[in-house]
């Protein structure tokens, strides 16, 4: 008797590729990467040729020539003479800070709102339900617009907050004053705040690549860390006596005394005071301007991602059960403890990962800026140097790979965060 | 196999490329339409009237080419372009020629491999100010915020002006003209500086046009004319040739009214060779002998587009100065048709 069950001995056919279900896999991702591949080295292949037939080469030799255009509101000191990399710096600390204060505030604003959509109080959560739906229906763009003609059209140009001599003689008050005990001006331009100054300057040191670091901040910096770590012993040793003697020394007014008694004399001892604003021929001078192109395009962004955090807290609030909160109150704890303490450590897990990709987009529409003339990385590497120099390819692949990095960069340290808030199973 | 197949995909896409920008001339045949880049919106030079359709001194140039190639000046599509796309746009053949105010620099010439082929208005730089603001040159403006086209020669000028006179100055760096007409008017910026054809067109939509000063200081040399791609020699030469013919028909008195008149009774030969009556200049640049009639008769020479849109009768009221004639003291000056 025969078996019937003995496996063919044919050898391997090229038709097996296509009719044999162990082959036809492998055979059709070779193909797939295959065409994958040809696609690519097309695409190259395009670029490299249209480059040859315009007589265009590809480097990167731009970055180390002279800009030669200014740019308003820089992080780190820049002149027109500096080269086209430095004013890539500037434009990207420029992003780099609109996208960390902008995804704070976002956090903060949208938690809010999503608790607040929430609310037992019908009023408030139909008001917030109604900012979400209009901040996350209408374009970016328009809301960036709007906030910067907000700005520019609604403010007193410089102009008016100034009493001239023939003003005073006649009794009249200028058009426009400032706020704040005539410490804060704002202009349809900028805000104008008051800066901190020093009569007794330690100066600056220059860390290399033109770039200053004050020695009056670090000294303050120094001195304040010192007193906080002081008082932390301080009251460590409280503590201790307390519990050894059953007895707490006092401590409110040495806590005071190491708190504030070494900053005070220091910020004396460099004769700290405040440089306010004057408005002089053009605008005002002194004190710290911040622009409106910044503004706007802060609170825009602020604005419009809160709305979808807000959706992505409310989402993660509700993801909890309703269970967690009948226990809470069984034990109970009021509805606001109820929500900070129980609910939303536990919503956190749900709310991190959506949460990291709206720090993504945050950070990608910041690019949006050249529409209010705020100079992010978009405006200087992307726009001026782009334009100056007709490097578009270089400039723009610069620009992807810089982008692609700060997102890389926010998501591998937001999947930490999530990493450590996730539900630890013992 | 399959490492031929890839290799001829590969020459393919490189003859696909190639073949993509063989000859200007013949892509506009091919399509029956010239595409030029224009302003968005800079009065005078290039607007879109209330029909929709560009009119303007930079436009009547893309009218008379695209009557030199294709016997209609109606024939063209105009892709508005701003300060900082205009170059990419031309580069990568979206355009065929760009009309756009723009300044022929050293760089722009040779780095960013293009061709300006004639220069059609000889401008500089200049600032506008509000009256009230009580500056009455340029040297004053220390301290200024300066509203300036982002991506021209402008920022670059404006930023070489302040550091020769030793002043500082706010910029804001503007997209296009009508942004910075906006911000001006609204008092974001205390000055706006643009070529100075451009501020006298700026100033002429403003509403209160009277209020507002050009200051005396020009601060650079804007030679503004029509671009193309570097390597088509023969397509430069067509846009060149087309704008001359305006250029040399006001000089020899030849306007849109009479130019039927005088091929009719003409002797003069230079005359006779620019209206295609004698010799073969058109064939020479692969059109026909009648070309440069066609583009005066598009919108008439030099001297009356000058005048229809940007002269001293319309609202911007610009002085020929510098683009008279060269016979009257001006720097226009056609080279000969011979």
């Amino acid at each position: 008797m025969a078996l019937a069950s003995d496996p063919p001995k044919a050898g391997f056919r090229l038709s097996m590729l296509i009719y044999d279900t162990r082959f036809r896999s492998i055979t059709i991702q070779i193909v797939v990467l295959l065409l994958f591949l040809a696609g690519l080295v097309w695409l190259l292949n395009n670029a490299y040729v249209n480059l040859e037939a315009k007589g265009k080469d590809f480097n990167f030799s731009f970055l180390w020539t002279r800009a030669g255009y200014d740019l308003a509101q820089t992080l780190i000191p820049y002149s027109n003479d500096d080269t086209h990399l430095r004013a890539l710096v500037i434009g990207l600390l420029n992003t780099l800070l609109v996208s960390f204060l902008g995804c704070i505030l976002a956090t903060v604003l949208g938690t809010i709102i999503g608790v607040l959509r929430l609310s037992q109080n019908w009023l408030v959560a139909r008001i917030m339900t109604v900012y979400v739906e209009t901040f996350r229906n209408i374009p970016l763009l328009l809301w960036i617009l709007l906030m910067g003609t907000i700005l520019a059209e609604t403010r007193p140009v410089p102009k008016d907050f100034r009493l001239t001599e023939a003003m005073k003689a006649a009794g009249e008050e200028p058009k426009a004053s400032m706020w704040f005990f005539d410490s804060v001006a704002v202009t349809n331009r900028g805000t104008n705040l008051p800066a901190p100054a020093f009569d007794h300057s330690l100066g600056v040191v220059d860390i290399g690549w033109n770039l200053p670091v004050s020695l009056n901040a670090l000294a303050i910096l120094a001195v304040m860390s010192a007193s906080f770590w002081g008082w932390r012993r301080f009251i460590a040793r409280a503590k201790a006596v307390q519990e050894a003697t059953g007895t707490r020394p006092t401590t409110w007014w040495p806590s005071l005394l190491i708190l504030f008694a070494p900053i005070s004399a220091l910020l004396y001892g460099l004769g700290f005071h405040l440089d306010y604003p004057q408005i002089t021929r053009f605008d005002f001078t002194g004190g710290f301007q911040m622009l409106h192109s910044f503004t706007a395009l802060l609170i825009a962004l602020t604005l419009y991602t809160a709305a979808f955090i807000a959706e992505i807290v409310r989402a993660g609030i509700q993801a909890i059960s309703k269970g967690q909160t009948e226990a809470a109150y069984a034990l109970g704890l009021r509805p606001g403890r109820t929500m900070s303490l129980v609910i939303l450590p536990q919503a956190l897990r749900v709310i991190v990962p959506p949460l990291i990709s709206q720090f993504l987009n945050l950070t990608k529409n910041s690019s949006l800026a050249i529409a209010v003339s705020y100079m992010d990385l978009r405006g200087t590497l992307g726009g001026i140097t782009l334009n100056q120099t007709g490097r578009e390819l270089e400039c723009m692949m610069l620009m992807m790979g810089i982008y692609l990095t700060i997102s890389l960069t926010i998501s591998s340290l937001m999947n930490l965060y999530n990493k450590s808030i996730k539900l630890k199973e013992r | 196999m399959k490492k031929s197949v890839f290799f001829g995909s590969v020459a393919l896409a490189a003859l696909v490329a190639g073949a993509a920008s063989a000859s200007t001339l013949d892509d506009v045949k091919a399509r029956g339409q010239l595409i030029c880049g224009s302003n968005p919106g800079l009065t005078g030079f290039a607007a879109p009237d209330a029909n929709g359709v560009y009119q303007g001194f930079d436009v009547a140039v893309c009218k008379a080419v695209a009557a030199a190639v294709l016997g209609d000046p109606m024939k063209v599509k105009y892709v508005p372009l701003t300060g900082e796309t205009r170059f990419t746009a031309l580069a990568s053949g979206e355009v065929d020629v760009l009309v756009r105010n723009s300044t022929w620099t050293f760089s722009r010439d040779t780095e960013l491999a293009l061709d300006f082929v004639a220069v059609n208005y000889y401008d500089g730089q200049g600032f506008m100010v509000n009256k009230s603001l009580g500056v009455s040159s340029a040297k004053e403006l220390d301290g200024a915020t300066i509203c300036v086209q982002t991506g021209t020669t402008t920022e670059m000028n404006l930023a070489d002006f302040f550091k020769a006179n030793n002043m500082t100055y706010t910029p804001v760096n503007i997209a296009d003209d009508a942004e910075g007409q906006q911000k001006f008017a609204a008092g974001a910026c205390d000055s706006y500086t643009t070529d100075a054809s451009g501020l006298a067109s700026s100033r002429a939509t403003l509403p209160n046009a009277a209020d507002i000063v050009i200051l005396p200081e020009i601060i650079s040399k804007e030679p503004l004319g029509p671009v193309v791609r570097h390597g088509d020699n023969n397509w430069g030469d067509i846009v060149r040739w087309s704008f001359y013919a305006l250029v040399a028909a006001e000089e020899y008195g030849v306007t849109k009214a009479n130019l039927e008149e005088v091929a009719a009774t003409t002797q003069n030969p230079e005359i006779r060779r620019l209206l295609g009556l004698e010799g073969d200049m058109g064939k020479k640049i692969g059109l026909d002998n009648d070309f440069a009639k066609r583009a005066i008769l598009a919108s008439g020479n030099y001297g009356e587009v000058f005048e229809a849109n940007i002269g001293a009768s319309t609202s911007i009221g610009l002085a020929r100065g510098l683009n008279a004639q060269w016979t009257q003291g001006g720097l226009m000056y056609a080279p000969p048709f011979r």
